[in-house]
């Protein structure tokens, strides 16, 4: 028996967070949220990404009640965060960016204490325990003092400790900031197996390959400010223009014109083309030929979504 | 809400508390049986020789143990949880409970909890150190549970409302040194007000912590400058006014949530 037996029995057309002009003025006067509504559909797998201090770590305060909303209103399965804070919470799980972990705690102790607060008895929190730390590779390190863990072993703790009540909403907040590329695709693992179960995944992250592998739908919030709300697919194919990065078998001294092509000499054995996502290959190939150039190998130059991402916030920007 | 889950939350605390105040010992029981030795030796023993009995029957080592025990309870309970929840703040895993669906009462019941039985360990240690240098006669037994109870609960709750408002270490230092020290020290812990003339003796009255000890030393000792209705309705009315400040700054997320 635990909080979640007072939340109301959930619908599956409910959405899994539904944000209705919502916004937040700081006591400062910072306005990070300017009265944004997005929605969530249960199971999905949702990319939240901005640039540094978009509002994406306010909205995630609003949701996990750390921060006080100035307006609008947020639900989890139908539950008012503000209204009903105790049902709306028991449902959610939440990874913090920066790490907040009691530094003088073992992660065992850890985990079992964050069962306990949210009423579940000792004998089940031992076992979640159990098993959410050795799903992290942390079984090993289970009564070690938290100070003594590396990084990495921090942020899947506190991965761990945020599955502890089997939250029905995971709110991932940068959760592999800092981490290297092993731990972090073990990580996106665990998660992945945690969203195919049925739990909701809410991420930001500042790795947009990261978003792009992992998520199915996305939003991007720049300056308190939903500026793209769509699936991933909707709008990777919203690229209208790719550039890639050509490395040459031999050097050259300048490169050939091709219609529809705009071709960058990098330097003797480099090349950069950018073209129309209409544009086929073929031509481009054809005519580095005929120019007797050859190409050893061929890369894009930033992952899809970076250049989508990077676009739209310099389009925001212009705009404001 | 469910009054099992709240149960376990509120346990969990208290059990998160106790192993904190067990794991740093040094820093939490020891500091107290030290100083009140010394205070036994020197004040007790040493001077109070020379003072003799302060009413019949009642020497001077068994008129200042309410009172050291008392003082005891005050600095530890209040210490207690003003260092362990500024910890928490400040090494945000304060945000462990905040993000939990536990209602404020309970986060404020467990610390309170934790530090009242922080106050009880240290009041017994420093009992049993007593017995070293002096026999003592329960005479009221409920009076001096109820009042050690009181009073650790009213220095817990004024603890935490430190601890929430406090945004440096420096904060929750200031209390105890300027305010909660020099209280004691003038609030009978080793004289009697009605030695006082005035309007020292006026003022004293308006000093809280003269009604905790002398409550304590009438269960203790059978005696006391206050009257012991008085001395109730002064603890429960800061009891009381404290809880609802508390329980209203976590509502409201003062110091806590933005």
């Amino acid at each position: 028996m635990s909080f979640i037996d007072d939340a109301p029995a959930l619908m599956a057309s409910t959405p899994a967070l539904e944000v209705s002009n919502l916004s937040k003025t700081y006591a400062t006067g910072v306005q990070a949220l300017k009265g944004i509504s997005l929605s969530v559909q249960p199971g999905d797998f949702f990319a939240l990404l901005g640039p540094n201090g978009a509002g994406k770590s306010t909205l995630i305060g609003i949701l996990s009640s750390l921060v006080n909303a100035t307006g609008g209103e947020a639900r989890v399965f139908g539950v008012s965060v503000h209204a009903q804070r105790s049902a709306a919470m028991a449902m959610i799980g939440l990874v913090p960016q920066e790490l907040n972990i009691n530094q003088f705690e073992v992660p065992l102790e850890i985990c079992i204490n964050q069962a306990g607060f949210y009423g579940i008895p000792r004998s089940i929190a031992v076992e979640r325990a159990e098993k959410y730390l050795k799903q992290l590779a942390l079984w090993d390190k289970a009564h070690t003092m938290a100070r003594m863990l590396s990084g990495g072993m921090k942020r899947r703790l506190m991965i761990a400790r945020s599955m502890m009540n089997e939250p029905k909403l995971l709110i991932l907040d940068e959760p592999t900031a800092g981490v290297d590329i092993e731990i972090r695709r073990s990580m996106w693992k665990f998660v992945r197996e945690i969203n195919e179960a049925g739990t909701t995944v809410i991420l930001t992250t500042h790795y947009l390959e990261e978003a792009e592998q992992l998520c199915r739908n996305i939003a991007i919030i720049d300056h308190g400010r939903i500026i793209e709300n769509t699936s991933m697919k909707n709008l990777l194919s919203k690229l209208d223009v790719e550039t890639f990065v050509l490395d040459l078998v031999d050097s050259c001294d300048r490169v050939p014109d091709v219609p529809g092509v705009r071709m960058v000499r990098v330097d003797a054995h480099t090349i950069e083309a950018e073209m129309s996502r209409e544009h086929d290959l073929n031509s481009l190939f054809l005519a580095l030929s005929d120019s007797g150039i050859t190409v050893r190998s061929m890369r894009n130059k930033s992952n899809r979504l970076e250049e989508l991402f990077v676009r739209l916030v310099e389009t925001g920007k212009v705009a404001a | 809400m469910n009054a099992r889950g709240n149960l376990i939350a509120l346990g969990t605390i208290v059990r998160r508390e106790v192993a904190r105040i067990l794991r740093i010992w040094m820093q939490t029981l020891l500091p107290s049986a030290i100083t009140m030795t010394l205070y036994f030796v020197i004040f007790g023993n040493m001077i109070g020789r020379r003072i003799g009995d302060i009413v019949p029957g009642i020497g001077y080592i068994d008129y200042i143990v309410p009172g050291l025990i008392m003082m005891a309870v005050i600095t530890n309970s209040y210490g207690n949880i003003s260092s362990s929840f500024f910890g928490a703040k400040f090494g945000r895993h304060v945000e462990e409970m905040l993000i939990s669906p536990m209602p404020s009462w309970v986060i404020l019941g467990g610390y309170v909890a934790g530090a009242v039985l922080r106050g009880l360990i240290v009041a017994v240690i420093v009992l049993l150190i007593s017995l070293f240098f002096t026999r003592i006669h329960l005479y009221h037994p409920w009076v001096t549970l109820s009042t050690v109870l009181l009073t650790a609960i009213v220095f817990s709750l004024a603890g935490f409302v430190n601890a929430v408002y406090a945004k440096k270490f420096d904060d929750i230092a200031l209390v105890p040194t300027f305010v909660l020290t020099p209280l004691t020290y003038l609030g009978g812990v080793f004289y009697s007000v009605s030695a006082l003339g005035s309007p020292w003796r006026e003022i004293s009255y308006a000093n809280p912590i003269l009604y905790m000890v002398n409550a304590f030393r009438w269960g203790l000792l059978g005696i006391s400058d206050i009257n012991l209705g008085l001395a109730y309705v002064v603890m429960l009315g800061f009891a009381i006014a404290l809880t609802i400040t508390a329980i209203t700054m976590l509502r409201r997320g003062t110091g806590l949530r933005s």
